[in-house]
């Protein structure tokens, strides 16, 4: 078997699994838990495999190659047309075993959903599928397939399995959240669409594949003008996936709705995604653009990282602390990328894993109290740390990384970002050093108003600890931050060396 | 009659066996009044179903009849498309026209006798054929729309569509006049030959011609702004009529305006491309944003086909084979889609009766299987991948993108962005929504086996092309070839 046979069962897995479970009976709930565990367990395994195994391929950008031809000279389409094409970069192949981790963890957590529990899965594999898909596609139109691919089941998984959140005012209802995100994500990939269609027409070969593409941006294929038009559209399109200020405002609304597993994957990898696709589109598809549009992006980035942990600090809810977290964290990506230095990029690329584990990890948690509690007003708790001291300490690994203590991914991954941001603009490194601060603000603000003081016994009596699956979901995760923190080697060598083959100018 | 006129009627038996296979329903309804009721559906759809069998006799013919129909792979490929749509809206009607309908004779022979006009709609070569082919087509619809002659809505419907039809085709040949005036020809290829030296002496009437030839045609395929008919006659219109409107009377003047522009107003191009661009962007934009207010699934859906019809007029905008290949690719895929959801509708109407998108609440519960056919259809209609839709669009915007017409394409992924919004309101109520109270008693519908194969067929349809086009676009393009090789 060829290595890239693996990428396509990371693909091909869950979409099976999701058409075997349209075949399951709905009352049968244990088979479909059972399947998808089983399944998730697999997943998992493989992307381990897959990182494992992974070695980079000395000069060569991509290895664990596929290649299988779909549309070939039809139509506009020319001898390489649109081709399944996977293969991975070691930022990719990171991704994919963030999205194993996540999955494994979310389907673990997913164990108790009742309503439905057939529908949920059905779509939630599409969602995987989509994410994987994306991660390992070396053809443009497979990459935007399986990305929209992952917005498509987002609407039923928020409005039906989600939660409404109840504001003193307002309500902000699940399935208004869920229409927003849905929306917002879809318009942005709108962008996108203009991009693709701009860049195979100006490319004129026939193709999608994204080498052959890359090879014509390197051979000048691309006059810079074009870049300039072009970058912005894929930067800003994927952008809003990745949660970039000022187009953020779905991820905190949309994140807090929806299902636990969803939001932990939904924020644990799928803006991921965003960041993936101005790498992938953008930086290495229009590298003069990029030159060109970063500083902007820098500007846009630290707003991303001051506004989000300012608005985390406001917040009354637990769920939209940790939503405006992520907005806050993943401007620490998106500044990392926009340095386009090593450095920064690598940094970018350590804070995707490192967010993706943590926040999942958070939004675990807390659906495990939302489940008991049915109220996520962080006023109503105090003294949690007594009643459920497991909890306590899981959720405080996660909200210790998020702050970046040493010894967790979170200072890892930041530490790069900052390096890589204080050679290029060291304005926008000491802003961000000042956002870390406020992160530590808001997420002690956090444990001491709910895991500390004084217990309301009468109303929080009945809470219990965490469930076995939470903590083997909880546990896996933070291996992984415990691993990542104490020895992020195995990461850094799987990403520097891609870095230094697209960026141009070094190496 | 010139002598060297092909005669050979050999090439039109499919035709015959639908002639005659209208003839016989209407006899058998009035012979044998004992099996007409259950029967019937069934002996048309057999009819059919031989009618596709022999048309697959044809293909790789390049032949004409008389001078008037071209019997070539376009019109082996619209002859099979055609009567395949008719064949799942006869076995959706089967139910529907029991239940709602009289006289379900006369109805299925004027399916039959439609889909003949539809055929040579594709097939035609000449410009009065073309139009006769039209009216067949058209006057058998006017009564299939007021088919529930009891019903006010239907008559009023029928009647609209009627008057502005024959308006249409007033205007439609009017336009064929001018350019025979202009061209001296009311053939395809002699008027592609004249055009070609150029329209000198009679720009200004050619200009004219052409402009009541798109307004003509435009009414056919609802195209905005000669759409105002569309909404009420597939309000009123029974419900498997509003399907095979959707359908076949959409692609048939789609197969009709592809063969004229590619074979006889190829050559001034640039006194049509501009007109056509501009009834295609205003046709997607309007027909999308007028959706969103639409509060009967039967409106909803035909303000969306006709943002569809934008889509699909774009790639006549831009014709060139690659193009033509795509739309009929996206044509396919549209179709297929189309009467997915259709079918779905109109088996869950069967069972509850509803109008209303509201009718829908709660359909997740009350017949799963039409829910997730319904959300699977309307996700694909949206262009969201794993389904026809996605793929279908992204070939035909990039094509028309190819082709000059860089604008127009991105104004389809808008208006498709739009549409997302009022098909995810549909989907909203089936999944979200709580079913109404009387569903504890009634419990799940009964939904018939036909129509559960009928919709899982074309489900599966929906996700073959989205998955596996290869084929199909291999088909269209060789059939989009032949437009262009004469």
């Amino acid at each position: 078997m060829e290595q890239g046979h693996l990428l396509l069962a990371l693909i091909a897995l869950p979409m099976l699994t999701a058409a075997v479970l349209v075949l399951v009976p709905g009352e049968r709930k244990d088979i479909v838990r059972l399947l998808s565990v089983a399944v998730s367990a697999m997943l998992f395994a493989i992307s381990l495999y897959v990182f494992i195994d992974y070695q980079g391929n000395g000069s060569e950008q991509f290895s664990f190659l596929l290649r299988y031809d779909w549309l070939s000279n039809v139509g506009i389409l020319g001898d390489d047309g649109i081709t399944l094409y996977l293969g991975i970069d070691g930022i990719a192949a990171t991704m994919l075993l963030l999205n194993g981790i996540v999955t494994f963890a979310g389907t673990l957590i997913s164990w108790k959903i009742e309503h439905k529990n057939k529908d949920f899965f059905i779509l939630f594999w599409l969602l995987v599928a989509g994410v994987f898909g994306t991660f390992s596609s070396l053809d443009l139109f497979f990459f935007f397939f399986f990305y929209e691919l992952a917005v498509l089941p987002m609407y039923l998984l928020i409005a039906v399995w989600g939660s409404s959140t109840r504001f003193p005012t307002f309500i902000r209802t699940k399935e208004y959240s869920g229409m927003k995100l849905m929306l917002m994500l879809v318009a942005a990939s709108v962008l996108i669409f203009f991009a693709i269609f701009a860049t195979f027409v100006e490319a004129g070969l026939g193709t999608f594949s994204l080498p052959d593409l890359y090879a014509h941006a390197a051979n000048g294929g691309f006059d810079t003008n074009f870049q300039k038009l072009i970058f912005p559209l894929f930067a800003v399109g994927a952008g809003c996936l990745a949660g970039l200020w000022p187009f953020h405002t779905w991820s905190p609304d949309g994140h807090v709705a929806a299902p636990t597993a969803v939001s932990m994957l939904h924020a644990g990898v799928l803006m991921k995604l965003g960041a993936f696709g101005i790498l992938r589109l953008g930086i290495q598809l229009m590298p003069e653009g990029a030159e060109f549009w970063m500083p902007a992006l820098v500007v846009l980035a630290t707003i991303n990282i001051l506004y989000g942990a300012i608005s985390a600090m406001a917040q009354t809810d637990f769920k939209y602390v940790i939503g405006y977290s992520s907005v806050s964290h993943m401007g620490y990506v998106l500044l990392g990328l926009a340095t386009l230095d090593p450095i920064g990029i690598n940094g970018a690329a350590l804070q995707m894993f490192s967010h993706g584990v943590m926040t999942a990890l958070m939004f675990a948690m807390v659906g495990a109290v939302y489940d008991q509690a049915h109220t996520r007003e962080l006023a109503v708790f105090g003294g949690l740390a007594g009643k459920m001291p497991r909890f306590a300490v899981f959720f405080m690994v996660a909200g210790l990384t998020s702050v970046g203590l040493p010894g967790f991914s979170g200072f890892v991954a930041e530490f790069n970002v900052f390096v890589g941001t204080f050679a290029t603009y060291p304005w926008a490194g000491a802003l961000a050093v000042l956002g870390a601060g406020i992160t530590a603000v808001y997420i002690f603000r956090l444990l001491a108003l709910s895991f500390f003081g004084s217990f309301n016994e009468a109303r929080w009596g009945s809470l219990k600890d965490m469930s076995k699956f939470e903590m083997a979901g909880g546990a896996l995760l933070i291996v992984f931050i415990v691993f990542m923190g104490l020895w992020p080697s195995p990461f850094v060598d799987r990403i520097s060396p891609t870095i230094v083959n697209f960026l141009p100018g070094v190496g | 009659m010139r002598p060297d006129l092909n005669l050979d009627y050999a090439l039109l038996v499919p035709e015959y066996i639908l002639g005659l296979l209208a003839l016989a329903i209407i006899v058998i309804d009035l012979m044998m009044p004992k099996i007409r009721k259950d029967a019937l559906p069934f002996i048309t759809a057999g009819g059919l179903a031989v009618a596709f069998a022999v048309s697959l006799l044809y293909i790789d013919t390049d032949d004409n009849f008389a001078g008037l129909l071209s019997i070539d792979d376009y019109t082996t490929f619209f002859r099979c498309f055609f009567i395949a749509v008719t064949f799942v809206t006869v076995l959706a009607s089967a139910q529907y026209v029991q239940t709602h309908l009289r006289h379900p004779g006369e109805y299925y022979s004027l399916l039959v006798i439609s889909t003949v006009g539809a055929i040579y709609m594709a097939a035609a070569q000449e410009l009065l054929t073309a139009y006769i082919a039209l009216e067949l087509l058209s006057f058998s619809l006017y009564v299939l729309v007021s088919y529930a002659k009891m019903e006010r809505r239907s008559n009023e419907a029928g009647m609209k569509y009627m008057l502005l039809g024959a308006f249409a085709s007033a205007l439609l040949l009017y336009g064929i006049s001018f350019i025979y005036g202009a061209s001296g020809s009311t053939s395809y290829a002699e008027i592609a030959a004249a055009f070609e030296g150029g329209t000198e002496g009679f720009t200004f009437g050619t200009l004219i011609g052409l402009t009541l030839i798109v307004a003509g045609l435009g009414f056919k395929v609802a195209a905005v702004p000669f759409h105002m008919w569309t909404p009420d006659a597939y309000e009123g219109a029974p419900l498997p009529i509003t399907a095979y409107l959707s359908a076949t009377s959409k692609a048939a003047g789609f197969a009709l305006l592809l063969r004229l522009f590619s074979g006889a107003l190829m050559p001034v191009i640039d006194d049509w491309q501009f007109m056509l661009a501009a009834v295609s962007a205003i046709t997607m934009a309007l027909g999308n944003l007028i959706a969103i207010q639409q509060r009967n699934i039967k409106r909803l859906l035909a303000y969306s086909s006709i943002g569809q019809v934008g889509y699909m007029l774009m790639g006549i905008t831009a014709l060139s084979p690659e193009v033509s290949s795509a739309l009929l690719l996206h044509m396919t895929g549209y179709v297929i889609t189309n009467m997915a959801a259709f079918t779905a509708i109109i088996a869950y109407h069967n069972a509850s009766g509803a109008e209303d998108v509201s009718d829908f609440r709660g359909a997740s519960d009350r017949a799963p299987l039409l829910a997730a056919v319904l959300t699977v259809a309307l996700f694909s209609l949206a262009g969201m991948p794993l389904f026809a839709g996605f793929l279908t669009k992204f070939i035909l915007f990039q094509s028309v993108a190819d082709n000059g017409y860089f604008w127009l394409a991105a104004l389809g992924v808008v208006a498709s962005l739009v549409s997302l919004y009022y098909y995810l309101t549909v989907i909203k109520e089936m999944y979200v929504s709580a079913p109404p109270d009387s569903f504890q008693q009634e419990g799940r519908f009964r939904i018939p086996l036909i129509m559960q194969g009928a919709v899982i067929v074309l489900t599966l349809g929906v996700f073959f092309v989205g998955l596996y086009p290869a084929p199909l676009f291999e088909l269209t393009d060789s059939v989009a070839a032949v437009l262009f090789t004469s």
